[in-house]
């Protein structure tokens, strides 16, 4: 096991453009479950294949226990990687494809049989060792390669959006046998995604990246209540974050925290008139669109979401009262877009 | 939909047999008057006494075999056909992975060094081999003369690319390669592209260095299409007379005459269409096993 450590990593593609990557400074912990957040084109698949060797960084280092691997090969960072095709050997039975890794790194022949199938029964994959890639599930696919990938022992892994090529019902278990599966091996990961579900249910720790640039790090629960500033707002949580702007301040809120106002409790709130516009029914929850009336803010657009323990009867077009607890608004500059201590906020 | 419904059963409609003759017909017609007719004229006199200028013909039986098969020079050309065909299969493949690796990444003016590698193989092969044979002409070969400046060789005793048995074979075989390579490397090309890039990096993480990754993993990706190249490439060798007939013509002492130079010497130029045709069929079973090969390997690898 082994710490992953970057320091000012940049990488830029093409001469004169952004970066791909710019100026990361990150530290995983010790068997920590990391994970990498952002939308298309943020750049955490780059960042995971600098670290994976497959990149080669324009500036800044990349440390795996302690020492600059900045100048060695993929093999020898002692990493192992499943990406998100997989990346299975076609020509080769699922047994030898789980001891290719053996193979290659010169294990004692004799050791091969054992660890392949303490490998395979780790995933439940012992029956299908004679079979070729192509006969494969997706998900038994996918169980593969992270046989393939624990099969060595390695220090690190690195995994690239490894369930986004499974459908839906099948994602959710393979979560789930995912992060059983980490804490049975406590090897420090490295998970990429764009899916923000995923983040939060897995992550012991979330990294946001945006544009190339590191947002926010941090647990689930800090990433999603105090987001460091209106980009981690607006990305986390669906629908996103409502945002009030006033002079060089704007106001966060979540959805959720936006309720009828008899159903938020304590005295401290803001309250509004707010005209429901359109009703989501998504089952446990409803999500309403509607906009403010009056106010300095009259027209502007604002979603509620209520669970479906709450009253019904909120249809389209009609008004009712709703606020939110002072203790759920989030303050940022507006210049910077960054995170500030709450302020007064003239509401009315 | 109610469209390509529309289109799906006109053409349902036009599935009328004496249409489907009809744009059948022509590359049947083609096919028999080029190829079909011609080789059963070539059974047809191999068991004659066919010659050119001579009218009458009589069935002979075997006799055009059996005297080939008794004859040095037929010999001597099945030697040289299996020589020239092997080392020239050889070291294409080879010549065309090396290539077909080293133009895989992106590198300034690849586009360049593509259009020059094809050259080759659009340039007529008469011209190409006519060019070749003054470059290795006994007296003006710029080969020769380049390594007389660089004091290989003294300017009184220097190599007969063409004159001397093994040279004029490593000649014959050289040119033609120079000829076959871009063929065969823009179809390792196609097949190394289909390659995802995963794959090589997947191994690259799984440790395995450039030799590894090159025989284990690319190489038996690659195998049906490197096949299809090999197969290709030898019916191409062991069919071909341009090159040793323009270079060499089977010389010196038969040293460089294949089957098919050696048929075409025989039947056409020494008139014993007979003989010529015998000849010339003995090309067939190498051919139809390689056509065998090639049609099962296209369909396993659905290339056509």
């Amino acid at each position: 096991m082994a710490v992953v450590e970057t320091r000012n990593l940049t990488k830029v593609f093409k001469e004169g453009e952004l970066g791909a990557v710019n100026d990361v400074s990150l530290v995983t912990r010790e068997g920590e479950f990391l994970v990498f957040l952002g939308p298309s084109g943020s750049g955490k698949t780059t960042l995971l294949r600098m670290i994976a060797g497959l990149e080669t960084p324009t500036s800044g280092d990349i440390l795996i226990g302690g020492q600059v691997v900045n100048h060695l090969s993929p093999r020898e960072r002692r990493i192992a990687m499943v990406f998100q095709s997989y990346a299975l050997y076609p020509h080769l039975t699922v047994y030898n494809n789980i001891a290719f890794p053996l193979k290659a790194q010169k294990v004692p022949k004799n050791l091969h049989r054992q660890k392949v199938e303490w490998a395979a029964g780790l995933l439940g994959i012992g029956k299908l060792l004679d079979r070729k890639p192509r006969e494969l599930s997706g998900g038994e696919r996918q169980r593969v390669a992270l046989a393939r990938a624990i099969v060595r022992e390695p220090a690190v892994f690195l995994l690239d959006e490894p369930l986004s090529n499974l459908d839906a019902k099948l994602r959710a278990s393979a979560r789930e046998e995912l992060e059983h599966f980490h804490k049975s091996v406590g090897t420090t990961t490295i998970y990429v995604t764009h899916d923000q579900v995923e983040a939060m249910a897995m992550g012991d720790r979330v990294v946001v990246l945006h544009q190339g640039v590191v947002r926010q790090i941090g647990t689930p629960k800090e990433v999603y209540e105090d987001p460091a500033d209106t980009f981690v707002a607006t990305f986390l949580g669906s629908p996103p974050m409502n945002l009030l702007e006033f002079s060089d301040i704007l106001v966060g809120f979540r959805p959720e925290g936006f309720l009828p106002a008899e159903l938020v409790p304590g005295s401290k709130q803001v309250r509004f008139r707010y005209q429901v516009k359109y009703v989501e029914y998504l089952g446990s929850e409803r999500v309403l669109y509607g906009s403010i009336e009056g106010s300095r803010f009259e027209s502007k657009e604002i979603i509620s979401r209520l669970s479906w323990t709450m009253p019904a009867g909120f249809e389209a077009g009609s008004v009712h009262d709703f606020s939110v607890a002072e203790a759920d608004l989030r303050f940022f500059d507006r210049k910077t877009e960054k995170r500030t201590e709450p302020r007064p906020f003239p509401w009315q | 939909m109610a469209i390509s419904r529309a289109k799906v059963k006109s053409i349902g409609a036009a599935q009328d047999p004496r249409l489907g003759a009809a744009m059948f017909g022509p590359a049947v017609l083609y096919i028999l008057a080029l190829i079909g007719a011609p080789f059963a004229l070539a059974v047809f006199y191999a068991f004659s006494d066919a010659r050119i200028g001579n009218p009458t013909m009589h069935y002979v039986g075997l006799e055009n075999f059996r005297s080939i098969l008794h004859s040095p020079s037929f010999r001597q050309a099945v030697q040289n056909s299996i020589v020239f065909t092997v080392c020239a299969v050889v070291i294409v493949m080879v010549s065309a992975n090396m290539l077909s690796l080293a133009l895989q990444k992106p590198f300034r003016g690849r586009g360049l060094v593509r259009f020059l590698l094809l050259l080759p193989f659009v340039a007529p092969v008469s011209l190409g081999t006519i060019g070749w044979k003054w470059i290795l002409d006994s007296i003006y070969s710029v080969i020769t003369w380049v390594l007389v400046r660089m004091h290989f060789f003294s300017p009184y005793n220097t190599p007969m690319w063409l004159g001397e048995p093994h040279l004029a074979m490593a000649s014959v075989v050289s040119v033609h390669c120079w000829r076959l390579i871009p063929f065969a490397t823009v179809v390792l090309l196609a097949g190394s592209g289909a390659i995802p890039k995963e794959i090589p990096e997947a191994a690259a993480i799984d440790g395995a260095g450039f030799w590894r990754t090159l025989f284990q993993i690319r190489l038996p990706m690659m195998l049906p299409i490197t096949l299809v190249a090999v197969l290709f490439s030898t019916i191409f060798t062991f069919t071909d007379m341009t090159v040793v007939y323009i270079l060499t013509a089977g010389g010196p002492f038969d040293s460089t005459q294949t089957l098919p130079s050696l048929a075409f010497a025989t039947g056409i130029q020494g008139s014993d269409l007979a003989a010529g045709a015998a000849i010339s069929l003995f090309l067939v079973p190498v051919l139809v096993a390689v056509a065998y090969f090639m049609l099962r390997i296209a369909h396993r690898a659905e290339v056509v």
